[in-house]
């Protein structure tokens, strides 16, 4: 009794000093964001303060807050439907009918990830150049989607492969045709991993950067960018950036707050078993 | 209501071959049983059939017409699978239509259909449940009456009764039959146990290493099994096999010597075998009888009571095992020297590659 009462209070006190160090940094630039200019860089740090909203005003005067937001949307989800379109019927293929390229095309896949994106840069901007595809919604669609798109096919074909697939077979027997078995039986038996695969899309394209800052300026900009642009012109500037990252964070934020139950039962489907 | 034919059917995984060209017809409204060891390629001729699996080479034809390149829900075949298979995410209700939506029937006539099957397998109280609140029992009935629905041209059952205990298996049987002989539809049914096959089927494939050993009904196979392999497969307890020597041959009869000397009078196959030549002796239980002065002298080692009869379980002088069936109140136990006599006419030869030397006379 004693030792498991104690093992739970390890666990706890281990537990929440492993959160509060994650969250620290972010609980930090949330203060700041309240803070002047002054006091967000005094050492030692301002614990006490007069909060101010002034950071707050000056970065939506100097940006179009919701233009970006709209776009990070857009952006998000856009990429995200677009990635599972493509990568439920290939994941579809590679869990139901392997052949002996399967692995190999995962592994390659997953390989494209661990190439650093800079590495394509080039030919990618000369690409969407010549194909009028810069500073546009589209565009910004079209990369984001192709880099998530390893992850998701990766989540997808880990999730298909927990449905059995005399399941499927049988309701081929029942007269189902592909399209039929994937929407009337895999799509419904695999939606917690669908929709957990699209969660983690949705953040990893809300939180993307690299594409955003090299293929877009004004129109097609997200959050990313706004946050960005309060990082160098004028030196810098601590709290107003604080803000401006507080304003784009916040969103998906509160977004992963609200399904973080679904992200955790998504991630962990199959690991019990 | 059709027939099915497989026309030199061969199965291959890769460059290995599990199926070794395999020819035979599945009469209308036939009870066919397919069955084997596990690896005997059952199984996989079942899947070739519903179109699960690809034909390698060769031709399954239903109703004449050739369907290697019909998809499996165009084949008009119902499947019953040994997980049951039902789609988890459904109602035993929606489970059972599911086929009829996918036809496009509507709801009021899909509806009907429904309730009428589970009228027939006394399962109405549960469709609205979910497949997770069901038990094994139940899972079976929804997965027949799933296959049943559709009203297909033939039922294809994959080891259905395999997940269910005993006595809900030997209640299972009785069923089937009785569905089949209402539905009178073509059933084509794999199974590992020869007892299923035996009490269900019309006809009776034995297979073994992707080939057919023999095919007839469960009486032809019981009683002139083609080679050692049926004969040993088929019946419980197994048939014995004892290594014997041809000590004389006439036109007529044949004269065979057991390793401990004594022999036994046997009427002659149509293969004509000389003096010297060794063969198998086969010899179902019920045709070995406890006799005082009986040929094969041997301990008991194991009595299997079973009422009415009982096994007696042997081991002869030279260390082959025999089982006898005798009369359940037999006044014998583990470890008594006792000897048996084999009834002659019931015996049955094999030759060195375990194929059934002809008999001349009426079998036994």
């Amino acid at each position: 009794m004693r030792n498991t009462w104690q093992a739970r209070w390890g666990l706890t006190i281990a537990g929440w000093t492993v959160a509060l160090l994650m969250f620290f940094p972010i609980l930090w630039m949330f203060v700041t964001s309240f803070k002047t200019e002054i006091t967000a860089v005094a050492t030692p740090p301002a614990l006490v303060f007069r909060p101010t909203l002034g950071n707050y005003a000056a970065v939506l005067e100097r940006a179009d807050y919701l233009a970006f937001a709209k776009n990070s949307l857009v952006v998000s989800l856009g990429s995200t439907l677009l990635a599972l379109l493509l990568g439920v019927p290939a994941a579809y293929s590679m869990a139901f009918f392997p052949t002996r390229a399967t692995r190999g095309i995962l592994l390659w896949m997953l390989s494209t990830k661990m190439l650093p994106a800079v590495g394509v840069l080039v030919p990618i901007y000369l690409l969407w150049r010549d194909l009028g595809l810069l500073d546009t919604v589209f565009g910004l669609v079209l990369i984001d989607s192709i880099s998530v798109l390893p992850i998701v096919v990766w989540m997808l074909f880990s999730f298909f492969r927990e449905v059995p697939a005399v399941i499927l077979e049988a309701s081929r027997m029942d007269g189902a045709t592909p399209t039929e078995e994937l929407t009337h039986v895999l799509l419904p038996l695999s939606t917690p991993g669908i929709a957990s695969t699209a969660l983690l899309s949705i953040i990893l394209c809300w939180n993307e950067a690299f594409w955003s800052l090299n293929l877009t300026t004004v129109k097609a900009a997200t959050l990313t960018a706004f946050t960005a642009s309060f990082a160098s012109p004028e030196g810098l500037f601590w709290a107003k950036l604080s803000a401006a990252s507080t304003l784009s964070i916040a969103p998906i934020l509160i977004f992963g707050w609200i399904s973080q139950r679904q992200m955790a039962r998504g991630l962990s489907f199959g690991a019990v078993k | 209501m059709a027939t099915i034919e497989l026309k030199n059917v061969r199965k291959r995984f890769g460059s290995h071959e599990v199926v070794h060209g395999i020819d035979l017809v599945i009469t209308d409204r036939e009870f066919m049983a397919f069955v084997g060891p596990s690896g005997s390629g059952k199984s996989t001729l079942l899947r070739m059939i519903a179109g699960l699996e690809e034909v390698s080479e060769g031709e399954v034809l239903i109703d004449g017409l050739p369907v290697q390149n019909v998809p499996p829900s165009k084949r008009g075949l119902a499947m019953v699978f040994q997980s049951y298979a039902l789609y988890p995410h459904m109602t035993v209700a929606e489970n059972m239509s599911f086929s009829l939506r996918l036809a496009g029937v509507p709801r009021e006539e899909r509806d009907q259909k429904v309730r009428s099957v589970a009228r027939i397998l006394e399962m109405e109280p549960l469709l609205d449940r979910k497949p997770r609140q069901l038990s094994g029992g139940q899972l079976q009935r929804v997965a027949i009456g799933r296959a049943m629905v559709r009203q297909p041209k033939a039922f294809l059952l994959d080891e259905p009764l395999s997940n269910l205990d005993a006595a809900l298996q030997a209640q299972m049987r009785l069923e089937l039959v009785r569905l089949h002989r209402e539905l009178s539809t073509t059933m084509v049914y794999v199974t590992h146990d020869q007892l299923e096959a035996m009490t269900m089927a019309d006809r009776i494939v034995v297979l073994n290493d992707g080939r057919v050993e023999q095919m007839g009904s469960p009486l032809e196979l019981y009683k002139n099994p083609a080679t050692l392999f049926v004969a040993g497969f088929i019946g419980t307890p197994k048939m014995n096999f004892l290594d014997v020597e041809v000590k004389s041959a006439s036109a007529e009869n044949l004269t065979l010597a057991f390793s401990n000397g004594a022999s036994v009078s046997v009427l002659a196959p149509a293969q004509r075998l000389k003096a010297g030549e060794r063969v198998k002796l086969g010899v179902r239980p019920e045709h070995v009888a406890l006799e005082q002065d009986g040929e094969l002298p041997g301990e008991i080692d194991v009595l299997e009571h079973l009422g009415p009869r009982a096994y007696l379980h042997a081991r002869l002088a030279d260390g082959t095992r025999l089982v006898a069936q005798a009369p359940g109140d037999t006044p014998v136990r583990g470890g008594d020297r006792v000897a048996f006599r084999i009834r002659p006419e019931a015996a049955h030869l094999f030759d060195g590659s375990g194929r059934a030397l002809g008999r001349s006379g009426p079998g036994g």
